[in-house]
């Protein structure tokens, strides 16, 4: 039992620590791809590293949420990484404490909290930016509904590791058309939450333009780091979800010895580096949609989560 | 279970094949529905080569070889050559409804080719009828839908030809001993089909200045002149 709590925390610090390196990778890859050189990997640490040591400047006219949500926006992908399969393929202590719907649900609190928070300020770019990111929100929300009632109804549960072995079992699980729809539809979800290029570009520094970044806007000092850093971990959760859960569970520790989950490390390490080409490639040959072409990218997912639905429901699959 | 790992790859092949038409019908630019349907013929041969390779069947191979050659090939190349590239750049399409309200109904038609082939694929105790039945009817639908959706002449010939696409999915599936000289037949047919469009496409371009199906419904009241 406190083997299995302690392998919890190996994978919540796991997170913590290679969410701003992940991070980092990204967008170095993504510079050399444009062949510019690029901040070190490690930049997004320095980032950090600077900004708990800075001052923090609060508006006397804002209110306990907007000092409450970078602390919520932290926390909550440290209680998604307790519930999914980040280094074992084996349930750990906290694993049945909540399912995937939970695992969403927490995701959405801290969204919801931040847009908020961005309406408190009175500023007038982060209710802009917050009711953009609601409008992708609810405009993915169905599609994240379908994609659980697809892996649910496949692997008759709603826990991660229990779904995660469904797909490996036999090559025609694998290779299923309703998991190669679902693929596709999570792989568009995570671009959007993510605020990845075909939605919302990551990078972009003009505030008329943000969809995600300018709810951080007013943030400085510790409540930035802490937004800051909450993002790339929610990019990370969100990732090791597609990666460990729906796409390809190899990589996982199945032993119980600390041997066997330190070894794991590298090799997930690995497989998002992989996943990271992949969206560096998709990165750097798509433009940004225009806002209302944003429904119609969704609505692409919609329908696809919606068919790989019908192929698994129906005695097709 | 010797032809299980051809038989999962055909069904990813089949998940694709749905996936390219559904995109077929989100494209806006001419450019790339006639891509998609690349992309779809190239899956649609790879099912064949592997169907017919678990099944050990010479005709599944021909018709992979037919596929390839006329579907992957020759149409693209003949429709690349009747009309101008600048035609093929152009965006904004023009449909009967927009593209999301669109895509729901594609959506529609593949729930609907699910539920009609659910009684007979379970009455076919095979995996491959299982999938690539539904798959090929949805197939079928979606590009008769895109026929009725689409205004401009080339995405309309997509159409017909992405309802063969399916109509072959499915055909695979079911027979795997097709006569070869249907095969041919269908293959030498489809050509002429495009030929056929691509040149009429051509010459109403020539005469009117557009290429859109739905500019044709009024009457001219000078007289054409035929070149």
């Amino acid at each position: 039992m406190t083997q299995a709590i302690a392998y919890n925390v190996l994978q919540v610090l796991f997170v913590m620590l290679f969410a701003p390196l992940y991070a980092g990778v990204l967008s170095r890859l993504k510079e050399m791809v444009q062949s510019r050189r690029g901040p070190s990997i490690f930049q997004s640490y320095r980032d950090i590293w600077k900004l708990f040591h800075k001052d923090e400047v609060i508006s006397a006219e804002t209110t306990w949420i907007f000092r409450f949500t970078p602390y919520l926006v932290f926390i909550t992908p440290i209680f998604v990484a307790t519930l999914i399969p980040v280094l074992t393929d084996y349930p750990l202590a906290f694993a049945f404490m909540a399912d995937m719907v939970g695992a969403g649900f927490y995701l959405a609190f801290a969204g919801f909290f931040s847009a908020l928070a961005a309406v408190d300020t009175g500023n007038p770019y982060g209710p802009m930016g917050a009711s953009r990111t609601r409008m992708v929100g609810f405009l993915a929300e169905p599609v994240f509904m379908i994609v659980f009632f697809t892996v649910s109804f496949v692997a008759q549960s709603t826990i991660p590791y229990i779904v995660q072995q469904k797909w490996v079992a036999s090559a025609a699980a694998f290779f299923s058309p309703a998991h190669i729809l679902l693929l596709i539809a999570f792989l568009m979800l995570i671009l959007a939450e993510g605020g990845r290029i075909p939605v919302d570009n990551p990078t972009g520094h003009f505030e008329l333009a943000m969809i995600d970044e300018s709810k951080g806007l007013e943030y400085s000092g510790r409540g930035a780091a802490l937004m800051k850093w909450g993002g790339q971990m929610k990019f990370l959760v969100l990732a090791c979800i597609f990666l460990n859960v729906l796409l390809a569970p190899w990589g996982l520790a199945h032993g119980s010895y600390p041997a066997a989950v330190f070894a794991a490390i590298p090799q997930i390490l690995l497989k998002v580096f992989l996943f990271a080409l992949v969206l560096v490639a998709i990165e750097t040959s798509l433009a940004k949609l225009r806002l209302f072409r944003i429904s119609e990218f969704l609505g692409a997912a919609f329908i696809t989560s919606v068919a790989a639905m019908v192929t698994s429901i129906f005695p097709g699959a | 279970m010797s032809g299980s790992v051809p038989q999962a790859l055909n069904a990813l092949c089949a998940g694709l094949i749905l996936i390219a038409a559904f995109a077929m019908v989100a494209t806006r630019q001419v450019q790339g529905v006639v891509r998609f349907f690349i992309v779809q013929s190239l899956l649609l041969t790879a099912s064949c080569f592997l169907l017919g390779y678990s099944r050990g069947s010479m005709h599944l191979w021909a018709l992979g070889a037919i596929t390839i050659s006329t579907k992957v090939i020759a149409i693209p190349w003949v429709l690349r050559r009747v009309l101008p590239g600048d035609y093929y750049e152009r965006r904004e399409i023009s449909q009967v409804v927009n593209i999301p309200a669109s895509l729901l109904i594609a959506l529609l038609l593949a729930i609907a080719a699910e539920f009609l082939t659910g009684p007979l694929a379970s009455v076919a105790n095979d995996p491959v009828i299982r999938v690539n039945l539904p798959i090929g009817l949805a197939g079928v639908l979606i590009g008769a839908w895109s026929l009725i959706a689409r205004r401009e002449a080339i995405p309309q010939l997509i159409g017909i030809l992405a309802m063969e696409n399916g109509a072959f999915l499915a055909g695979v599936a079911i027979a795997s001993e097709l006569p070869l000289i249907a095969e041919l037949a269908i293959a030498i047919d489809v050509i002429l089909i495009a030929v056929v469009a691509g040149l009429l496409t051509r010459t109403i371009r020539q005469t009117l200045g557009t290429t859109q199906a739905a500019a044709l419904g009024e009457l001219k009241e000078e007289p054409v002149s035929w070149r």
